[in-house]
């Protein structure tokens, strides 16, 4: 069975210079921004639309995005802003990079009907500063043809709307994806979480009204208003609608970003789309969703679907749809080394338990794997995690120690074998490699 | 005290100018990421505290509030590194994919560890946490915001021999 890709924030893809305005415009790219004008479409019937779609947020919350837009107090008088997380910094995730060089005008467009939704008189797309280079240039580029075609700005297409839409790049720092950390660093602060409430929607950038989106989910929005609602919603399954790009790395053949409808057989993507594992090895385990999902022992995700249901009742979640797949000879402690040592140097350190308790996480690790670890060290492990979970301001926390809890949950064996045998790892052990 | 008009170079102080305007006037703390950036490119590499308090004193805000941010962002140096920058993603997709042997290959070219800058003061091969976001053409790495990817040993030859 083969899948439609790329029908929603890939679709111009195929086209050369698919970043360029004629290139998006050819495939219908600012008609529903030139309809809603037009015709003066109601905000709440856009936010209508977008509820209808079932589009939930790509960044890894999943929340749905019409109902997170209805939040905004649109009607409150003074500056009220639409903000772009492009602060794509989830491990294993690269697909809003993607979308920024290839198709920079579905998230202009996307936040200027998101903008309008919500009442918003100005826009910020907050892009890591890692994207310098190339994305960036490309989103600030298609943001000046937007201009200079009269699509941003004031009296926007001689309707007397108003949206000023600006590019912002941040210095490295993974905690600034946290949408409240973000804003702090749009304002020229250190990228240190908010306490929650208030909520942005009602004291965000400024101390203003603010909604974050994530880019992919603000791209998806011009061609649902497009193409349908129920266009959209039905290309996915329940709960889950329309597509998403899987950012699929580690142990494939053709590791890539693919567009796929939601609900897609985890088989399907990895044998059909990614040709099937590298070298003809077996699968171990795979992380669905970015570093901070639970990690999957290939018994579990060979029978799942790719989608916010399906991933959460088989043990982990769609997260950004970060697929990262790992094949029979990875050492899951090492690779849960990696990750503890990534958490503990990307907390921002403002609460405690993350703070010190990621340190901790990645020092029993590194114990274990220096051959002097004890067994006690592995149930540790976990209490420290458990300890972290939901004891902090933000999901950091939760992030660091989700891939904790799973690893040593279905991969126990490896890190007993670890500490049994003077820190070798199970990969290597003697029996397997005769084998 | 530093005289940002001196110790800022006018193409800086341009630039400055430009992130400035993106924000609402009386919001230019907004813009202390990029001063620094620019601050940083002009001194080929790396912050110094003169740096720092002129972008303070030209931004109007106080020092402490320069100091913090250069300190808590990764792309920021805030002690001398050579001049190209250089980040090996170790993260976990560029793991699987052999990053470790790219980072020793780099270390053993340039004769230096992670974390170290060459003698001659040009390159600076930096400890890099985050994942770069280029998952699946890993390994990949970084020089100066300029992505290289599915590197080899070989690949790595040829770009810092290029590199000037």
């Amino acid at each position: 069975m083969s899948r439609v890709m790329n029908q929603v924030v890939f679709e111009p893809l195929h086209l050369p210079e698919s970043w360029t305005l004629s290139a998006y415009r050819s495939i219908g790219g600012y008609e529903a921004w030139e309809r809603i004008l037009r015709e003066k479409v109601t905000p709440e019937a856009v936010i209508e639309e977008v509820k209808a779609s079932g589009l939930r947020g790509r960044g890894g919350a999943g929340f749905p995005t019409g109902l997170k837009w209805s939040f905004m107090p649109r009607n409150a008088p003074g500056a009220k802003y639409a903000v772009c997380n492009s602060d794509e910094s989830e491990p294993g995730t690269c697909h809003d990079r993607d979308i920024l060089r290839y198709n920079p005008h579905s998230v202009v467009e996307g936040m200027l009907i998101g903008g309008y939704a919500m009442g918003a008189t100005a826009g910020y797309n907050y892009i890591r500063g890692e994207f310098l280079a190339e994305p960036y240039v490309r989103f600030e580029a298609a943001v000046q043809e937007a201009y200079a075609a009269g699509y941003i700005g004031s009296n926007i297409l001689a309707s007397g709307h108003q949206f000023e839409l600006y590019s912002v790049a941040g210095a490295g720092a993974y905690i600034c994806g946290e949408e409240t950390a973000l804003l702090e660093s749009l304002e020229g602060k250190p990228g240190r979480p908010r306490f929650k409430p208030p909520f942005p929607a009602n004291f965000g950038l400024y101390g203003r009204p603010t909604t974050i989106n994530n880019t992919q989910s603000f791209a998806s929005v011009p061609t649902i208003l497009r193409k349908g609602a129920k266009w959209f919603a039905e290309m996915g399954v329940a709960n889950s609608g329309g597509s998403a790009v899987f950012s699929v790395s580690g142990h494939v053949n053709k590791p890539g970003n693919y567009e796929l409808p939601l609900g897609i057989p985890f088989l399907e993507l990895l044998e059909d789309i990614c040709g099937g594992m590298r070298n003809g090895k077996a699968l171990k385990a795979v992380i669905p969703g970015g570093s901070s999902c639970p990690v999957m022992p290939a018994a579990a995700i060979l029978s799942a679907t790719m989608d916010y249901d399906g991933l959460r009742k088989a043990g982990s979640s769609l997260g950004t749809g970060a697929v990262i797949v790992m094949d029979e000879d990875t050492c899951m402690v090492k690779v849960l080394e990696r990750l503890t040592r990534f958490y503990r140097a990307e907390s921002c350190g403002q609460c405690t338990p993350c703070r010190e308790g990621t340190g901790w996480l990645n020092r029993l690790v590194r114990r274990i794997m220096a051959g002097e670890g004890k067994k006690s060290d592995i149930d540790l492990l976990v209490d420290v995690a458990n300890r972290i979970e939901g004891h902090t301001i933000c999901a950091l926390g939760d992030a660091a120690a989700w891939p904790v809890q799973s690893f040593v949950k279905h991969f126990r064996h490896e890190f007993e074998y670890m500490v049994d045998n003077g820190g070798r790892s199970i990969v290597d052990d003697p029996a397997r490699r005769a084998a | 005290m530093s005289d940002p008009m001196t110790v800022l170079s006018e193409h800086t102080r341009h630039d400055i100018d430009t992130w400035v305007a993106k924000f609402p006037t009386g919001q230019q703390r907004s813009a202390s990421l990029a001063a620094l950036r620019a601050a940083q490119h002009q001194n080929n590499g790396f912050l110094t505290v003169e740096l720092m308090d002129a972008v303070a004193e030209y931004l109007q805000l106080p020092t402490i509030q320069v100091y913090e941010v250069a300190n808590f962002y990764s792309m920021f140096e805030v002690k001398p590194v050579g001049r190209i920058h250089i980040s090996v993603c170790t993260n976990i997709s560029c793991m699987l994919c052999g990053s470790e042997n790219i980072v020793a290959h780099v270390e053993k070219k340039l004769g230096i560890r992670t974390g170290e800058s060459t003698p001659d003061g040009k390159f600076y091969l930096k400890q890099e946490e985050e994942c770069l976001a280029a998952c699946n053409n890993a390994p990949m790495m970084m020089i100066d915001h300029v992505y290289y990817e599915h590197l080899t040993p070989e690949k790595v030859d040829q770009i810092l021999d290029n590199l000037k």
